[in-house]
């Protein structure tokens, strides 16, 4: 490498050449790029903008067109420096959607443009196709939108990296898709497991797949079935044994991750199962409601007349968790778990009382010795919906509670902590998984 | 029942995690290969593999010893037992190369088909970004394409000229359309004018400028040229004298300015094939060219004017070319602008080691290679790189330039 240093100073001089010829050829169009153009889903961004005059006032906007049709987009306003350029990673917003300097401002800031319907929520359906965002810079700050831009670029967001297979799965009456990493195996496998909302969403599996492990995105009922669908526990068993049975992964080293309802059902499986022995699992939103025992009372597992509307119409669920908390046949005994647990909690979570429930799973390990099993995250001022770095972050939005009743659901959050916690938790969500099913031998020596 | 066993992988240390920085890049981004969970001072090759288009096997690979995170300095060259003389040139540059990287056990050179494959992920390497247009063009009995970047606005073009080989090559346009420039990519050697009528003359080199000139969302008034090799000459030649090319400034990559001056493109033929007895035959029967225009005329009427030029220069030479006396020419080149008092129009970017091909980052280096010039066709060698330029260049704005140092004797010698 230090040939190579000594080389590049000699060279330094023709750069120097060439900015000179840069500041001679002032007065050009603005070009903006994106590095890298095409990433995963889960990865940074660098934007850059130059040419533009020096100390221009100019707004950065990136402007995505969904699956369902609606128009999602965010902007910042920024002052050029001397050299007539703007860095999204390195200069400040003065304002627009995000402020500060955010590197990737133009994502997770983004929300449905002004007109659009209400209660939106941006997740991709086809995973095999990127999500498509169009960066573009605009002259001036205020009405910006009504100029024409002065330079644009597309970048690609991924969520599947390539070579990694996608399998529709129906076995067993088991309802999914399976994501396969590239290469000869065995990998680590993870159940994903999303929640009350229901249906089948691939995203995250897709990005787990990418990430080296094989991961199996579970349908246990269709949206709006969340009063009525019947839950049983041997389906969660076949789920999770598709997984280990499949040739190209370690049996030994098969994780859940749920979110929400996927997470109650993530720790009834590692405290009831004796059939399947989760190697760890993370939860979304702790809730350890048992959510496969609740589901056969009567009122279903929300009981809506207990739900609170707030001033804007939205429901607020929080309450109802903590009511069951107050009776512990409704839980789940997290004692018996002996999995390493990982919990991640939004402090702002007005749909469920995930800090309470993660104050109770704590203190209930801790009381049978088994505190080391458990990691808990609290991120402040995040909410419900804790989802993949980048993702918009929804105070609220739509949910279909059964058939086509829905309602809007407060899941909370404000979203620029919420998106930092996006990107945190993700981060050590990675680290988790890496550490306990992709390293085989224990850390700690056996006494 | 409990699930059915399977063996653990090998002593290398199970489930190692191998992955890839960025999954998906354009062709001149670098790369981060990072390999986790290897035993400690255990021996690994990386290995890369890509099948390209016309089903040729390439690869690369690296020794390392684990507990290294690392990049890998690795290059493309065939496998062994392909057919010798590969050149390794994308010709569908809307779909991305795809590469397979693989981690084995212990130290190999060769036989990879074969060996136990512990780890393996994919990439993809892009010509084209995301929203780039492709446009074919035979407005004006042109042979070319179009490439444009995304946008409504309007952008500082380049025509873009390859060598003798002639051919319609679009995977450097379409890079520079990838990085803000409208870009034509021109054939004016086996174009359709060519099969019809016979050799080009000036006129369709001027038509390809006015095609991108007047184009609504080309800088009319910010036009390069770049050429290659024979692209050189074209466009010293068009530089230096046409009324109707009005250049903002050219770059002339591995050639020469020594031409029949107010010549036809035939003419430049004809002159090289007029020296054509000066070219040898080394011992590993690969043919050396760089002597057909050796010595550098002192005769003004051989050799384009580069006194006469208003825009910028830039001369990329690799001071190992063995096919065409570039560097030489460069020097010369210096000399008559010195003297003409235009010197500081001249950059001459001169690289040690460097040979004739010096292409887009990171593409496969090759020693020498098949060569079907317009009217013969032979082996021809190239150049011995044992430096990796690392090139990147734009008209406008230089935005980088790497060095990557890299002793390839002993694969070059297995070759």
């Amino acid at each position: 490498m230090s040939d190579c240093v000594l080389v590049c100073n000699v060279f330094n001089t023709y750069i120097f050449l060439y900015r000179g010829l840069l500041i001679m050829l002032r007065a050009l169009a603005p070009i903006i790029s994106v590095a890298p153009v095409r990433a995963m889903m889960d990865e940074r961004f660098s934007v850059l903008v130059e040419n533009l005059p020096p100390a221009a006032p100019v707004t950065v906007q990136s402007h995505h067109y969904s699956d369902d049709q609606d128009d999602w987009e965010a902007y910042g306003h920024y002052i050029s420096d001397h050299n007539g350029t703007v860095s999204v990673s390195k200069h400040l917003s003065f304002g627009g959607t995000y402020s500060g300097v955010e590197p990737m401002g133009l994502l997770w800031s983004m929300c449905p443009v002004p007109g659009s319907r209400m209660g939106l929520r941006l997740r991709k359906k086809d995973v095999c196709t990127p999500l498509v965002v169009n960066i573009s810079v605009y002259s001036g700050h205020d009405g910006f939108r009504d100029k024409k831009p002065l330079a644009s670029a597309i970048t690609e967001r991924w969520y599947m990296a390539p070579g990694v297979k996608r399998i529709e799965v129906n076995e067993n009456g088991v309802r999914g898709t399976l994501f396969i990493p590239p290469g000869p195996g065995p990998f680590p496998g993870i159940l994903d497991m999303w929640g009350g909302g229901g249906g089948l969403h691939e995203y995250r599996a897709a990005l787990l797949a990418s990430h080296g492990y094989t991961a199996l995105a579970l349908e246990y009922f269709k949206p709006g079935e969340l009063q009525t669908a019947n839950l049983k526990f041997q389906y969660f068993e076949n789920a999770f044994r598709i997984i280990q049975d499949h040739p190209k992964v370690n049996p030994d080293s098969v994780g859940i991750l749920g979110l929400s309802l996927g997470s109650s059902i993530a720790l009834g499986l590692a405290a009831y199962s004796n059939i399947i022995k989760p190697r760890a699992c993370v939860c979304i939103g702790a809730n350890h409601t048992n959510g496969l025992e609740v589901h056969e009372s009567k009122d279903g597992f929300i009981n809506l007349e207990q739900a609170i509307v707030d001033e804007n119409n939205h429901h607020i669920w929080r309450n109802i968790g903590l009511a069951m908390m107050r009776d512990p046949s409704n839980l789940v005994d997290v004692q018996r778990i002996n999995c390493p647990v990982l919990l991640v909690s939004g402090q702002d979570d007005q749909n469920w009382p995930s800090v309470e429930m993660a104050d109770d799973i704590t203190q209930k390990m801790h009381d049978v010795g088994k505190a080391h099993q458990l990691t808990r995250i609290d991120y402040p001022d995040a909410g419900h919906l804790i989802e993949p770095p980048f993702s918009p972050h929804f105070r609220a939005t739509n949910f279909m509670v059964k058939d086509k009743y829905k309602v809007i659901v407060l899941w909370g959050g404000q979203t620029k902590p919420h998106s930092d916690a996006q990107e945190d938790s993700w981060r050590k969500i990675l680290v988790f998984f890496q550490q306990h099913l992709y390293s085989i031998t224990s850390p700690k020596a056996k006494l | 029942p409990p699930p059915p066993a399977r063996t653990r992988s090998t002593d290398v240390g199970s489930l190692l995690k191998l992955s890839v920085q960025p999954s998906r890049g354009l062709v001149d981004e670098k790369w981060k290969i990072v390999l986790q969970n290897a035993t400690p001072s255990c021996s690994v090759t990386l290995h890369a593999h890509c099948t390209c288009e016309d089903g040729h096997n390439w690869e690369a690979f690296g020794h390392y010893t684990s507990d290294a995170t690392g990049t890998v300095d690795g290059f493309l060259r065939p496998v062994p037992g392909s057919k010798p003389g590969l050149r390794m040139r994308k010709t569908n540059i809307q779909v991305p190369t795809v590469v397979t990287i693989s981690v084995y056990q212990g130290h190999h050179n060769m036989g990879f088909t074969d060996r136990v494959l512990l780890a393996s992920v994919v990439v993809e390497r892009w010509y084209m970004a995301p929203g780039v247009r492709r446009i074919p063009i035979t407005e004006g009995g042109l042979t070319a394409t179009l490439f444009l970047p995304p946008g409504s606005g309007q952008f500082p073009g380049i025509l873009d000229l390859w060598g003798g080989g002639g051919k319609l090559v679009e995977y450097r346009a379409a890079l520079f359309a990838s990085h803000g420039f409208a870009s034509l990519a021109l054939d004016y050697l086996t174009c359709k004018v060519t099969t019809d009528t016979g050799l080009v003359d000036d006129e369709y080199f001027e038509t390809a400028y006015r095609v991108l000139q007047q184009h609504p969302q080309v800088m009319g008034s910010r036009i390069a040229m770049l050429g290659l090799s024979l692209g050189t000459s074209i466009t010293l030649k068009m530089a230096t004298y046409s009324d109707v090319i009005k250049l903002r400034c050219a770059v002339c990559i591995s050639g020469s300015h020594v031409q029949p001056v107010g010549g036809s493109l035939k003419d430049i033929l004809e002159l090289f094939e007029k020296n054509h007895k000066k070219a040898y035959v080394n011992e590993e029967k690969q043919v050396i060219m760089r002597n057909l225009l050796l010595p550098i005329p002192s005769e003004p009427s051989l050799k384009a004017d580069v006194g006469r030029l208003q825009c910028s220069l830039l001369l990329v030479v690799g001071e190992d070319d063995q096919n065409w006396p570039s560097y030489e020419s460069a020097l010369d080149m210096k000399e008559m602008m010195e003297k003409a008092g235009n010197v500081h129009l001249l950059t001459v970017l001169s690289y040690p080691n460097a040979g004739h091909l010096i292409e887009p980052p990171y593409s496969p280096h090759t020693r020498y290679s098949n060569f079907v010039s317009v009217g013969r066709r032979e082996k021809i060698t190239v150049g011995v790189l044992c430096i990796w330029v690392c090139l990147h260049y734009s008209m406008i704005h230089v935005s980088s330039l790497f060095f990557h140092g890299h002793s390839l004797h002993i694969r070059c010698l297995s070759n």
